[in-house]
């Protein structure tokens, strides 16, 4: 296809296909996205009309099952007015300067391209409008369009897109400020149910994912690393494995000392990772771990009651004086929660294939961020970023693992050792477990001050997370703008740091998968003690009036009162919170509510608690995340998917423990996930509110492990303030 | 070691190293990648095949154990009567989120709508646990092999 250079500002030109068709390339000149606190870019993506009047649409994002392939082609879709079923979506490259961001991360996506691929489907269609206009000879104003055809109304007169193909290409690009996007009761695509595009794909096995990618001559590695994160390669029996059937290479890779780009490490490489595999059962590496070997589970519950003993070492939000409220308080409520490391279990192993030039590489990745990893491979190999090509695959699941690009440098450190030789690196499941940028650990001290009327006035929390230098470790940090502290005069939060050898990350919802535990299960303990429900607490904190409260920094969203009560009194209504009382012993119900990425979540669920058993036979859960849902096909598989997986972190037994700075988990046996047999009814809801639409993958699970653990509270008298949820707990 | 079977209705002969798990063979030597590596332990389901019928985890099996018999893959899994019923499902249902797990879930499936054409959820239940949804498509893929049951049982 035929692409012409950006301008500084940024300009829509369309060029004409060797086969006829035209294409169109937008690199539109953005302002501030929709969604408050979302980053702005400028945004380029590829429309191509077809001979036959088929139209095909640039799916420019990374796709980990949050429907970005669908969803983003659905709006240039839409305002470009052709009908859905005549749309082929064709995964683009990763390249930011032809794309602009094309990460899946923060849940950032919906709101930051709500507009600007709908304006690049509005300019295409100008452009074939004004082309028609031309070829007519009568004024554009006159020309509408529908299910990619212009048409002339006085006259009669109708056409396909297709024929204006050449007029399209030689018009000035509009601005895309000045376009006119459809009124939403116009849409016809945009919040209809769209079936995923690789559908089809998926069900009949097709190679779409990093792991398929194959290249003639392609090699396969393996690449073994310390077991202890951080420890030095020290000697091998190379020669050995060597010396093993289809072993074609093996070489030491000398890392960085950084988990984030290389990690010291013994690459095997044969023309079957499975023989690969297998020669590593051989290998023997003496590692020098005497820098790591110190970490433990315990050494970190020991260490982190100890800071909370000891009290901060810094103040994150002061607000009001707390110590004098608390003082005044008729009543005081303190507690101490402690939240365990996770792992994130991407059902596709992390993989990417590179060949190696001499002076340039290609890569092909399943990444949630390419621009990161461009830079990580950049330094590491000494290249240019533009010597840097990126192909984007299909991927098995991110859930924030892959926002990291170290298995990106990973990969192309080794094929810098066999120019000219794709080399596919791909983990085993264990290595998944040894090299993962895992959820924080966390451990909380929180007191409330009750008044008389038993309302919450003060609050204070001081956490311990990994960290060093006053710098949380990455991922584990505790945001100023949290509820209830913005919600009150008098808030504190305070934090001390422990040292870790192991790498943290981004988790779905990161941060908020931790604190929506802690937090709601701490005010839901506030909540009885001043004589109310939870629900009932939040909505005295929130207040009648609708109000904003500006976020704590230049990348949280601000917080709207009106919209947490919309989704509040809807899931209340959704489970007959009112009738709870009317439940069955060793049952009860237990609610959540949560603002994160943009989004408000209310979640109420039913647990069932047999001995040391706990069920969860229903869940019902409210949303808003803003006026439009795109495709509600997708939207409810977000809702559902955050539900579970929240259940499942408090109730499959999910925590990576660690000895002599060892991960102990290898594989789903020991680090489960939810089953199945393990999942609830989930009534999802979203309502509707009169705000730019934002992101779908996050911002659901946090409120739901906290409900789940009132729901243990409520069925039970039973305070979860650790988890995972342990049967001892219970019994 | 030469080693004859069935791979989705062709006769083939491999030399292959009979300790070779076959969802590697599959992979590598036979060009046939819809099977997925998940964990290689037997624990995920996502290499799930039909040998002979039977819903195997591909991971865990060598090829060597395959010997004579007949292995179906997601690749084939359309053209099974059953199976085309479960495919059609799964996108009438639009299933998949990232869709890593899914061509183990339509074999786990179908291998379960031949043995027990009406599940129960408890059978559901039963037969799918073994299969892990990183991205948690439950509710779905339960619907869908129902959808698939009733579609299988008209036709
Ligand atoms: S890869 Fe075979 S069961 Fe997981
Ligand atoms: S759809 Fe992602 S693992 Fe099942």
């Amino acid at each position: 296809m035929a692409r012409t250079s950006l301008s500084r500002r940024g300009f829509i030109a369309a060029s004409l296909l060797a086969g006829g068709g035209v294409a169109f390339e937008f690199a539109l000149p953005l302002g501030r996205a929709s969604a408050q606190g979302m980053d702005a870019t400028p945004i380029t993506a590829f429309v191509r009309i077809l001979p036959d009047n088929r139209v095909v649409i640039g799916g420019k994002n990374a796709e980990i099952g949050q429907g970005a392939k669908t969803m983003l082609p659905m709006l240039i879709a839409e305002e470009l007015d052709v009908a859905w079923d005549n749309v082929t979506v064709e995964q683009t490259d990763a390249d930011a300067t032809i794309y602009g961001a094309q990460s899946a991360g923060g849940s950032r996506t919906t709101g930051r391209e709500w507009l600007p691929m709908r304006q690049a489907g509005a300019a295409a269609r100008a452009m074939l409008l004004a082309a028609a206009a031309q070829e007519w000879g009568v004024p554009v104003s006159t020309l509408t369009s529908t299910q990619g055809r212009v048409l002339h109304e006085a006259s009669g007169r109708a056409a396909p897109y297709a024929t204006f193909a050449a007029g399209a290409a030689s018009q000035t690009a509009p601005d895309p400020v000045r376009l006119t996007l459809k009124d939403p009761s116009a849409f016809r695509i945009v919040g209809t149910r769209v079936m995923g595009v690789d559908t089809p794909a998926i069900t009949q096995g097709k190679p779409l994912f990093g792991i398929d990618v194959d290249r003639p001559g392609m090699l396969h590695a393996v690449l073994e690393t310390c077991p202890a994160v951080g420890g030095r390669f020290v000697s091998a029996n190379l020669d050995e494995i060597r010396a093993m059937p289809g072993i074609e290479h093996v070489f030491v890779i000398e890392g960085d000392g950084q988990a984030e780009s290389l990690l010291d490490g013994v690459a095997i490489l044969s023309k079957s990772w499975w023989s690969a595999d297998q020669a590593r059962l051989a290998l023997q590496v003496e590692w020098d771990t005497r820098a790591v070997e110190g970490y433990s589970t315990q050494g970190y519950a020991k260490c982190a009651g100890e800071a909370l003993d000891r009290g901060p070492e810094k103040t994150v939000l002061d607000k009001g004086d707390v110590a004098t409220a608390l003082e005044g308080a008729r009543q005081r409520v303190t507690a101490r929660y402690a939240v365990p490391i996770l792992a994130h279990g991407t059902l596709e192993p992390q993989n990417t294939t590179a060949l190696f030039t001499g002076d340039a590489i290609e890569i092909w990745s399943p990444t949630q961020n390419p621009e990161s990893g461009r830079a990580l491979v950049a330094a590491a190999l000494g290249l240019e970023k533009e010597a840097i090509r990126i192909h984007f695959t299909r991927i098995g699941g991110g859930f924030g693992r892959r926002l990291m690009g170290d298995y990106m440098v990973q990969a192309a450190a080794i094929a810098a050792k066999v120019p000219g030789v794709p080399v596919k690196l791909l983990y085993s499941r264990q290595d998944e477990f040894r090299r993962d940028f895992f959820r924080a650990g966390a451990w909380h001290e929180l007191e409330a001050g009750i008044d008389a009327a038993g309302r919450l006035t003060a609050f204070r929390d001081h956490y311990v997370t990994f960290g060093v230098d006053a710098e949380p470790s990455r991922g584990a940090e505790v945001a100023a703008g949290i509820v209830p502290a913005n919600l009150l005069a008098h808030a504190r939060i305070e934090q001390s740091l422990i040292a870790t050898n192991l790498p943290t990350g981004w988790l779905r919802a990161p941060r908020s998968n931790s604190l929506g535990f802690v937090l709601l299960s701490f005010l839901d303990e506030v909540a009885q003690a001043g004589g109310r429900d939870l629900p009932a607490l939040l909505l005295e904190l929130l207040g009648e009036e609708a109000r904003t409260i500006p976020g704590s920094g230049p990348r949280e969203a601000d917080f709207q009162t009106g919209r947490a009560r919309g989704v509040i009194e809807k899931v209340l209504a959704m489970a007959d919170w009112a009738g709870r009382d009317g439940l069955e012993s060793g049952r009860g119900k237990g609610f959540g509510f949560y603002f994160s990425h943009a989004g408000y979540f209310a979640v109420v669920v039913e647990a069932q608690v047999t001995g040391g058993e706990v069920q969860v036979p229903r869940v019902w859960a409210a949303g808003d995340v803003g006026s439009q849902i795109v495709n509600p096909l997708n939207a409810e598989q977000q809702v559902r998917g955050a539900v579970i997986e929240g259940l499942g972190q408090a109730l499959a037994g999910q925590e990576i423990t660690q000895a002599d700075g060892a991960v102990e988990q290898a594989n789903f046996d020991t680090h489960p996930f939810m089953r199945m047999d393990a999942v609830p009814e989930i009534e999802v809801a979203f309502v509707p509110s009169d705000n730019g639409p934002t992101g779908l993958g996050e911002p659901a699970l946090p409120p739901v492990v906290g409900a789940l653990v009132n729901a243990v509270f409520a069925a039970t008298g039973r305070r979860i303030r650790k988890l995972p949820l342990r049967e001892e707990d219970l019994v | 070691m030469a080693i004859r079977f069935t791979i989705n209705g062709d006769e083939t002969t491999l030399d292959v190293d009979p300790a070779k798990p076959l969802l590697w063979t599959l992979r590598e030597d036979i060009g046939l990648p819809g099977t997925k590596f998940g964990c290689g332990a037997g624990l995920c389901g996502a290499c799930t095949v039909h040998v002979d019928g039977v819903a195997t985890r591909s991971c865990i099996t060598p090829v060597g154990l395959i010997e004579g018999q007949s292995v179906t893959t997601i690749e084939a899994a359309g053209a099974d009567p059953v199976g085309h019923h479960v495919v059609a499902a799964w996108c009438a249902l639009d299933v998949p989120q990232c869709g890593y797990c899914q061509a183990g879930q339509i074999m786990n499936a179908t291998a379960l709508l031949h043995e027990v054409p009406e599940p129960s959820d408890a059978d559901i239940d039963a037969a799918m646990a073994g299969n892990l949804c990183r991205c948690a498509s439950y509710t779905r893929i339960r619907a869908a092999i129902k959808d698939a049951a009733q579609k299988a049982k008209k036709a």
